[in-house]
């Protein structure tokens, strides 16, 4: 995983609430084995009509909106399927970041094991961001800050391992592991799956 | 005395191998890890790639169910119906299974079914245990007790390796539903009226509890199906405190334990119950007496109303995008919508009860002219009961399609689809955009809803033809 320490981006926003993993990522697009090359199926049946052209009224389809990498979404971005290969088509897309008032829980987990980093803000400022598409934000993951155009800053909240682990560019499986002799002596005193 | 306990509290505490700190998420052990063809290649390809193996197989059970056929497979030649990437993806199934000694229930076994059918037939799905699987519906399971929850594919990695995965202790959320559903009003209605009431972010961060007089009158079938759709609440997982019901449906089945033993974990189980005083982080009261039948209008679960109320009529983006998606008249009764499929089947409705249901509708009736109805036993064990009992022959007389086990309709991706524009009355469990088929319009209800409106033609209340 690339580690996040800062990020600096225009916005491009998608001012629906819900939107649910799969409008991220149609399933018909989930027969693949791989992870790569997803990013060409991200919000597919929003992006395009049904001959393949792109709609003219989607956000990313704005020529100014190609290079962002920070998406701004209505409240509870991602719920629905488990499917991880919705951060694995945002970040092949191109996003690094999510900011919206509220994130499902898989969609969260997900984001974060892949380097996505979901920013959750409060109201006001969620108003404030789906009102001004494009605007320039600076993120820095250590402070846990969203820098705004007027100078002004909020904090977001995020869990301490996962800014870690995004910061750091931490692998954790090889954490995981690392707990391999705690795991050992836990099935030795427990009937395990019994 | 000890503090009073929840049921999420006991099962938590059970499985913490390292506690959670600030810092850092707990280590937590998982008995048992359900796998499926679509979320696994990448977490397979991984452990490869760094010569890791499977730490527990024995706690590992595969199976095959969102890309498969619903047309009999005899050999990899009848994949060919589900497209190459989709055949591609179950011959690797078998062969990551194979390399890793992995047992799966594959195309050869009657055990094979949708993942959240078959463990809970097999008697693997436990009260007690942590139950994960890379399937956001894995909180079926929590109907016996089980803190059971979906997980990403990375995280499926983490469980093949280690069994154990990095988490923080979700809240906890108690539905209370008091008094006794209707006559005509089943498991299914209830639950699209909670996600209605709390909304489809009303559970996040918790693990719900369903509680109350109308819970304990529900069979284990029916407790699923509430549980099934806690994740459409948002919620982690749902969970049903086990008692006599959960007992009764485990006994005797292949994977739990047997003479003694069967006694000690029966007796083990019970005491995993909430704690009477226990405390939860929030609670909710629902009257089950108030429901009636429900169907969904837009395009998610909780856009739902009572199938004889009038479509809301809202001014905000999110719904006008729905009810453009849609092609629903707000201010009109939902029985205005003529139906062109109707889909009874999934983990949330393809068990032997459900199928009874619909049938029990259908009996002496026809599918209404240009309505095509599939039918879908969730596991092939369910299409073998429902066989047993006749229920093939009443879908055929009726005009629906009978079918081999699997997810088919539920998410389209073997070819089971819904034609762009066609409205679909489904007993799945989302009726997101594009779920059924690229521009498929799906309405979520009951089998005996779903049945009905099949034979009526559009979307109807089955209290109407009893
Ligand atoms: S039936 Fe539908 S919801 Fe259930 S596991 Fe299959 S695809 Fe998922």
């Amino acid at each position: 995983m690339d580690a996040l320490t800062t990020l600096t981006s225009r916005t491009v926003v998608l001012p629906i609430r819900d939107i649910d993993t799969d409008q991220i990522i149609p399933a018909r697009f989930l027969t693949t084995t791989s992870r790569e090359g997803l990013g060409a199926a991200l919000f597919h049946d929003l992006r395009f009509d049904q001959h393949g052209a792109e709609r003219e009224d989607f956000p990313l389809n704005d020529p100014d909106a190609r290079d962002c990498r920070i998406l701004v979404a209505g409240n509870n971005f991602g719920c629905g399927s488990s499917r991880e290969h919705a951060p694995w088509a945002l970040l092949d897309y191109g996003f690094r970041a999510v900011i919206s008032t509220e994130f499902a829980d898989i969609f969260q987990n997900n984001a974060f094991k892949n380097g996505l980093l979901p920013i959750i803000v409060d109201v006001d400022t969620h108003n404030w961001l789906l009102a001004h598409p494009g605007v320039e934000l600076r993120v820095d993951v250590e402070a846990a800050q969203l820098e705004l155009p007027d100078g002004g800053s909020v904090e977001y909240p995020i869990d301490a391992f996962a800014r870690y682990c995004l910061t750091q560019g931490i692998d954790q499986l090889g954490y995981l592991q690392k707990h391999s002799d705690a795991i050992s002596s836990y099935e030795e005193t427990h009937a395990c799956g019994g | 005395m000890a503090a009073a306990r929840t049921l999420l509290d006991k099962v938590w505490a059970d499985h913490v191998v390292v506690p959670e700190t600030a810092a850092a998420p707990a280590v937590l052990y998982i008995d048992l890890h359900l796998i499926h063809e679509v979320t696994t290649p990448q977490a397979f390809a991984l452990l490869r790639e760094r010569g890791i193996a499977v730490r527990r197989p024995d706690l590992t059970l595969a199976t095959m169910d969102h890309s498969t056929p619903t047309t009999p497979v005899s050999s990899f030649r009848d994949l060919a119906v589900v497209g190459e990437s989709a055949a591609n993806q179950i011959r690797q199934m078998e062969e990551n299974c194979r390399e890793f000694g992995i047992e799966l229930y594959g195309f050869d076994s009657e055990h094979r079914g949708i993942v959240h059918v078959i463990g809970p037939e097999l008697g693997a799905s436990q009260p007690g245990k942590t139950i994960v699987c890379g399937d956001s519906h894995t909180s079926t399971h929590g109907a016996f007790g089980a803190l059971a929850f979906g997980i990403g594919t990375t995280e499926v990695g983490h469980v093949l390796a280690t069994q154990c995965l990095l988490q923080r202790k979700p809240k906890s959320l108690a539905v209370n539903v008091s008094g006794r559903l209707p006559d005509g009003v089943t498991a299914k209605d209830l639950i699209l009226a909670i996600i209605g009431e709390i909304g489809v972010d009303g559970g996040t961060g918790h693990v719900i509890e369903y509680r109350g007089e109308a819970i304990r009158a529900l069979d284990m079938e029916a407790r699923m199906t509430i549980c099934n759709m806690s994740i459409e609440a948002g919620a982690r997982a749902g969970l049903i405190g086990p008692d006599d019901t959960t007992l009764e449906y485990l006994a005797g089945r292949p994977r739990v334990p047997q003479g003694a033993d069967w006694d000690a974990a029966a007796e083990r189980w019970l005491g995993l119950r909430s704690d009477d005083d226990a405390e939860f982080d929030r609670s909710v009261s629902i009257d089950a007496a108030k429901q009636q039948p429900m169907v969904t209008f837009g395009t998610n679960p909780g856009m739902v109303i009572g199938v004889n109320e009038l479509v809301p009529d809202l001014d905000d983006p999110t719904f006008r995008k729905a009810m453009d998606y849609m092609k629903i008249t707000p201010g009109k009764p939902m029985s205005a919508n003529a139906v062109d499929v109707v889909f009874v089947g999934s983990c949330t409705n393809g068990r032997l009860s459900d199928l009874q249901q619909a049938a029990d509708i259908l009996n002496g009736h026809k599918v209404a002219d240009g309505v095509r109805m599939l039918v879908v036993p969730g596991s092939q064990q369910v299409k073998l009961r429902a066989e047993e009992l006749g229920l093939h022959r009443i879908f055929a007389a009726a005009g629906a399609e009978w079918r081999e086990s699997g997810c088919s309709m539920c998410l389209g991706m073997n070819g089971d689809t819904v034609a762009s524009g066609q409205l679909s009355v489904s007993t799945s469990n989302r009726n997101f955009e594009g779920r059924q088929g690229v521009g498929a319009r799906t309405i979520l209800a009951s089998p005996a809803t779903a049945a009905a409106s099949a034979v009526l033609g559009h979307v109807a209340d089955p209290r109407t033809l009893n």
